[in-house]
């Protein structure tokens, strides 16, 4: 009992370890730049923490979460899915293009929406997932591979020639904008209007886990992930799991592009944002695959380039946050794995004690 | 059909090399592009341009072979490559083309070596921590632009101001030698020539080291007891170990060079192949290089080999539209050759699975005749996934790859 208490102990302890040396780092590249440290970061801190921030920050981070999780989904099987970038964007391009061509009642235009970016979103991955399965090709290489391929088709159909418009009096080219009917309302607060897909994103966390942790389906993948020859002994098919893995990730990377396009945006513009699948591996990283830890970490991937806004008033370039983040990336995979030996160690003495200590 | 009825034709099997199957393809496209008037598929401007476009990515294929020889994954490649460009063009704009090869050289170790430090030391997963490393060397150089690039004049957030380029050499004799023939306008002998002339005339003199480099990796993986030990490293790290080679060490210097080169190509892109540093300039060719390792089996002669082909299809972006039509051409033939082999042995599922495409690129090339450029753009990534998805051979990689080594046995 007590070595589990030690081990809970030994498991915050590093990502607080990490976060110091982040924080320490920060205060190191500030002090270069000729700012000072901490009444920077306290400006920071009191920006970010303000209600309207902070509002900002949780809707800046339903995308990440999203994307977060669909990393996590392929972490368990050791696929490594770079093209959470490419599947959201097509999944969103798909989706608003089709959304803004019907009109449905409310419920049913957002179901089909949705719907559309996850059939997109999944079918994109599964192509990766099959050649990983069918032909060996590395799940690492193809998915950027894909990503590339997702941005040329992009490129072409978002053309006033084919599926999109100039936008009025500005040089951005975009679908149509979805009808009302295909808006999600936000939630709104005294600080300001959460965006509405923050309950889905919570909803598909949790179904994250269930699925993980009591369905046979969620076992299988997580003995696989641990050993696979001892799951392949034990009549679990390997194949068939990672390609169903594949498809799951890039279901839920479908998603991603959602809160812009049913809560702000409404279209598909060459302004949508991009990237966002790259956030989201490291903050499935950051959160050790756990719904949880992964919504900690979008929090803090979301609430440091928020608050990082301050740095620009005060002369610094907030692109100083993009290091902290890979800071804190490496810290805390190396604080982990460091804290992961520490035990295993532990765990070692535990048992050799106890073997000496039985009769023989 | 059954395997017996088809006995194998020994005297057929000079066929299935790569260099036999590359020269035919050229002659069939040197005839084609004849056909359909594209005279740059085969022009002296588009084999330099191929040359330029390939050696990034042969840079990155050989960093990715000294780290896997070793036994690490080095899915950081991209990372040290982007940090080869800006550390290259910042002491490049500077300093001059000296300052730049050591300065991007540098930061490509130096990123190497954190690999090393976290993988082999720390024992962190080699995927997850090349893919930290790329973070680390986005978010590095998007802060260091916004400083060093952004307050200067010519410069920007995301561009450095101009960067100076390498000298350009000429064999002598083979304009003398070449240009007769290439304007002589015989069918394959002038594309030939035209090769020729792409090759020894007008080339970047850092164009001829990196091509040095190749030669050299593999006289050192190969030839030397260092390379000795870095191979055995990378194929039973424990059995190295028991004979007094320290895995760890091997795997620093591996993962040194591997980043020294990547870092390199940064220098080339910016440099060489084009004269600034641009944010996103390295465009997933760290990724390229590694699935050219995988396609050239572990091999530095396949690896030039592979990026030969990526680096073609790289440079598709500057030919004409037509051209790339009629390469549309030459792999729907190719397409519809397997597609019949597989329908010789009654192999439905494989004829359709190439029959398809193939009618498709050919109908494509009837009806449109021309690809849209935003098509040409993923040119080089669909390459590299058709060619991992269909190439079919016997792949070796090395036994340890992507195993930490721990020396108590823990992992």
């Amino acid at each position: 009992m007590r070595t589990r208490v030690r081990g809970a102990g030994l498991l915050l302890v590093a990502p607080t370890a990490a976060l110091a040396l982040a924080l320490a780092v920060a205060c190191g590249v500030l002090a270069v730049t000729g700012a000072n440290p901490i009444a920077t970061l306290r400006e920071a801190l009191t920006y970010g923490l303000q209600p309207a921030t902070l509002v900002a920050i949780v809707n800046k981070a339903i995308p990440y979460y999203l994307a977060g999780i669909a990393a996590a989904i392929g972490f368990h099987l050791r696929l490594f899915n770079i093209g959470i970038d490419g599947q959201y964007r097509l999944a969103a391009f798909a989706a608003a293009v089709i959304g803004a061509a019907v009109a449905l009642p409310a419920p049913l235009h957002l179901a089909l929406i949705a719907v559309v970016a996850v059939i997109v979103g999944s079918g994109w991955a599964a192509i990766a997932g099959f050649l990983f399965v069918r032909r060996g090709v590395n799940v690492v290489i193809s998915t950027i591979m894909l990503n590339a391929v997702a941005t040329g088709i992009i490129a072409y159909l978002l053309s006033p020639l084919r599926l999109a418009q100039q936008a009025a009096g500005s040089n951005n080219v975009t679908t149509a904008t979805i009808p009302e009917s295909g808006w999600i309302p936000g939630i709104s607060t005294s600080a300001g209007d959460l965006n509405g897909l923050l309950i889905p994103a919570l909803v598909v966390g949790i179904g994250y886990w269930l699925v993980l942790n009591r369905t046979t389906l969620g076992f299988e993948v997580r003995a696989l992930g641990l050993n696979g020859r001892a799951a392949a002994v034990a009549g679990m098919r390997g194949p068939r799991l990672a390609l169903l893995t594949m498809a799951a990730s890039g279901a839920i990377a479908g998603l991603v592009g959602l809160p812009q396009l049913l809560g702000a945006s409404h279209r598909f513009g060459l302004d949508f944002p991009a990237g966002l699948g790259f956030t989201g591996l490291s903050v499935a990283i950051l959160g050790r695959n756990h719904p949880a830890g992964i919504a900690i970490g979008a929090f803090l991937w979301a609430f440091l380039e928020r608050s990082a806004q301050v740095l620009d008033l005060a002369g610094i370039s907030r692109e100083v946050v993009t290091i902290l983040q890979a800071v804190i990336v490496l810290s805390v995979v190396v604080a982990f794995e460091l804290v992961r030996r520490l035990r295993e160690r532990q765990e070692r003495r535990y048992v050799a004690a106890a073997i000496e200590g039985a009769p023989a | 059909m059954t395997a017996t009825t088809m006995p194998v034709l020994p005297r057929w099997t000079w066929l299935a090399s790569p260099f036999t199957r590359v020269a035919l393809a050229f002659a069939v496209l040197s005839l084609l592009s004849g056909t359909f008037e594209a005279p740059d598929l085969f022009s002296r401007g588009g084999i330099s341009a191929t040359l330029r476009f390939s050696a990034p990515i042969l840079l990155a294929g050989l960093g990715a072979l000294w780290a896997e020889r070793s036994g690490v994954i080095n899915i950081g490649l991209e990372g040290m490559m982007i940090a080869g460009t800006w550390f290259g063009a910042w002491a490049g704009y500077q300093w001059g083309i000296e300052a730049a090869l050591v300065a991007g050289i540098a930061a490509g170790v130096s990123l190497g070596l954190v690999h090393a430090l976290l993988t082999v030391t720390f024992g962190v997963d080699q995927v997850i921590s090349g893919l930290s490393l790329n973070v680390l060397a986005a978010g590095l150089t998007r802060f260091l632009s916004s400083t060093a690039f952004a307050t200067v004049p010519g410069g920007s957030i995301a561009t450095s101001p101009p960067v100076p380029d390498f000298p350009i050499v000429s064999v002598p004799g083979a304009e003398l030698l070449l240009l007769p023939a290439e304007q002589a306008g015989i069918p394959i002998l002038s594309d030939a020539a035209a090769i020729g002339l792409g090759l020894l005339t007008d080339a970047s003199v850092l164009t001829i080291g990196v091509a040095a480099l190749v030669p050299l990796s593999w006289w050192v993986l190969w030839r030397t007891r260092l390379g000795l030990r870095i191979r055995a490293v990378g194929e039973h790290p424990k059995a190295a170990d028991s004979l007094g080679v320290r895995p760890w060490r091997y795997r620093y210097v591996a993962l040194g060079v591997s980043g020294g080169l990547a870092g390199l190509g940064g220098v080339y892109l910016v440099t060489v192949a084009s004269s600034l540093y641009r944010e996103g300039q390295t465009a997933g060719r760290g990724f390229i290089g590694l699935a050219t390792v995988i396609f050239g089996n572990w091999n530095p002669w396949s690896v030039t080999l592979g990026s030969l082909v990526f680096g073609f299809t790289d440079a598709l972006r500057t030919r004409q539209e037509v051209t790339v039509g009629v390469l549309l051409v030459g792999l729907g033939m190719l397409f519809a050759i397997v597609a019949v082999r597989r329908g010789l042995r009654s192999d439905v599922r494989g004829t359709l699975l190439f029959g398809i495409p193939a009618v498709a690129m050919l109908l494509w090339f009837w009806l449109v005749r021309v690809v849209p450029s935003e098509f040409v753009s993923f040119a080089p990534h669909l390459t590299t996934l058709l060619i991992l998805a269909f190439v079919r051979q016997r792949l070796r990689p090395p036994a340890g790859l992507g195993e930490p080594y721990q020396r108590d046995g823990t992992t």
